[in-house]
């Protein structure tokens, strides 16, 4: 299909929406307007909001907490993720060891954990770094631990006929190896950082997207938890299109085809 | 170790490998005795499943022989054998790496600076006719160009002995000669020890010095030896004309025959 018929269709769904949901709100079929509009707000209520929101610059600080928290959990996740991953690719006995373990902490819902990271760490940024913390850090592990156990065999007998020692391998055979899984994983594991920071946000702290979207609702502000959502939609899509850059940055060696099935 | 043996670049010494357990596994190759001289090309032909790939892996140290001995310029390899070049059936160019990178690395696994490395691998694409290809990653490249650099980071390491496990296998037939004639120019200017494994009865007589015949596994043996009286420079495709060669294939494929109608009626068997 045509790119620029694609982007009008695109843009029409999104619109067909928008108009549904002012025609509904504005012109309700049963009830009054003022009702219907405290629970379903209306969307130019919404984008004044939005605008507001920017325009007074209230936003910019809980978006920039939540943007460092989000930082600061993939970073911390991915970094404890690779280092582990390699460890226990390596070491055998390690990982027959821990599994059991690693797949009961892994299969623990983390939102159970916020209140005891908020007791631990405060209600400052270090709770939800520690909540993104855990749902990264499982994703990038198990990934890294894949990507180095399912070295291609040729590949890897090839480079050690070149003569390379542990370490030479490791850096030009099991590292760049692991790396791809850990860029094929990447979206997600952003994603997840993200959820858990705001959602740490949202069950007990003073800043970010998430708290600004709970105080709305905690005085049932329609409008305001629409706003919030709205902007987090759109800077969870901004932060996917700056992955998506990096990924194909650093994977230019891929075929193109699945470089395409990916975008 | 009688003189022989001990001046080979590869001696196998009554080798057999067994896959799995020792009682019950799997006997793929079983009193091999091979000798291949410095200066020295040789073809190892045999059916399919006949263990040919299996003995030059033994000889690269890849794999441990359940008995026997492998000595290598007269000395019992006991670890990967560095000494040689490995030239593999499917790709084993790392994908992340582009091709200068790819051969450059084989370079700088022996301690040679990177610059160092980077300059001579170019000089290797060259050789290979890859110049114009130097920062192509291996996906970008055909399957015969992606051989051509696997072979110049065989080669850019000056190995002693060259082992080839049918390195021209996946390839189409025209390429398949070119890569033929390209080895052996590479191969003649300074004349490695070099063990071949095909199935191609044709190109290793048109490559090779001797020809050794594997006979139908399991526990393939060695059943034949022939030298092929070609004289050198040889072009790939002219060899086939001459009468010699079809004297030699004639007298090799009565023995190939019967080996790979016994490979296949036991494919068929099991």
């Amino acid at each position: 299909m045509p790119r620029l018929k694609l982007t009008v269709l695109q843009i029409g769904v999104g619109l067909i929406f928008l108009l549904l949901w002012h025609v509904l709100t504005v012109y309700p079929i049963t009830g009054t307007a003022k009702q219907v509009q405290f629970f379903f707000s209306t969307p130019l209520d919404v984008l004044k909001r939005c605008w507001t929101l920017f325009a007074s610059g209230e936003i910019w600080g809980h978006l920039w907490i939540t943007l460092v928290e989000t930082i600061l959990a993939f970073l911390i996740g991915a970094g404890g993720g690779i280092i582990f991953g390699f460890l226990f690719a390596r070491k055998e006995l390690l990982a027959a060891v821990f599994d059991p373990y690693i797949k009961a902490a892994n299969a623990l819902p983390r939102v159970v954990l916020a209140p005891i990271f908020a007791l631990w760490f405060g209600l400052g940024i270090w709770s939800k770094v520690a909540l993104g913390f855990t749902l990264v850090f499982f994703i990038v592990f198990f990934n890294v631990y894949q990507g180095v156990r399912e070295v291609s065999p040729v590949v890897l007998a090839n480079a050690r006929m070149l003569g390379m020692n542990e370490r030479q391998l490791l850096r030009h055979v099991y590292w760049p190896s692991a790396l791809t899984w850990v860029f094929s994983s990447l979206h997600t594991s952003v994603g997840f950082a993200l959820v858990g920071a705001v959602v740490g946000e949202y069950l007990g702290s003073s800043a970010g997207l998430g708290y600004k979207i709970h105080e709305a609702e905690s005085v049932f502000d329609v409008t305001g938890v629409f706003a919030g959502m709205l902007i987090l939609s759109i800077f969870v899509i901004l932060i996917d299109m700056l992955v998506t850059r990096i990924e194909n940055r650093f994977l230019v060696w891929r075929p193109q085809t699945s470089l395409a099935a990916r975008t | 170790m009688d003189q022989a043996t001990s001046l080979a670049a590869v001696a196998l010494n009554d080798v057999a490998i067994t896959f799995g357990p020792k009682v019950g596994g799997y006997t793929a190759v079983s009193g091999i005795d091979l000798l291949v001289r410095p200066g020295e090309f040789v073809a190892i032909v045999g059916p399919t499943g006949s263990g040919k790939s299996t003995i030059l892996n033994a000889a690269a140290g890849l794999l441990k022989p359940s008995a026997g001995r492998v000595r290598i310029f007269g000395s019992d390899l006991s670890n990967l054998n560095l000494r040689a070049g490995y030239l593999f059936q499917q790709d084993a160019l790392m994908p992340w790496k582009t091709a200068l990178d790819n051969v450059a690395v084989a370079l700088e696994s022996k301690g040679v600076s990177r610059n160092d490395a980077l300059q001579r691998a170019r000089d290797w694409l060259g050789r290979v006719g890859l110049s114009a290809f130097v920062d192509r990653y291996p996906h970008m490249l055909s399957g015969g160009q992606r051989k051509r650099v696997a072979l110049a980071q065989v080669l850019i390491r000056d190995p002693e002995i060259l082992l080839m496990d049918e390195p021209f296998g996946p390839l189409d037939a025209q390429t398949r000669q070119i890569m033929g004639n390209l080895l052996l120019s590479l191969w003649a200017a300074d004349r490695k020890a070099e063990m071949f494994v095909t199935h191609d009865l044709e190109e290793a007589i048109a490559l090779a010095d001797r020809v050794v015949l594997m006979s139908a596994g399991p526990a393939a043996g060695i059943i034949g030896d022939f030298s092929v009286e070609l004289p050198r420079p040889r072009d790939i495709a002219e060899v086939r004309m001459e009468p010699t060669f079809h004297h030699i294939h004639k007298e090799i494929w009565a023995s190939l025959r019967v080996e790979v109608q016994k490979a296949y009626s036991q494919g068929e068997a099991t």
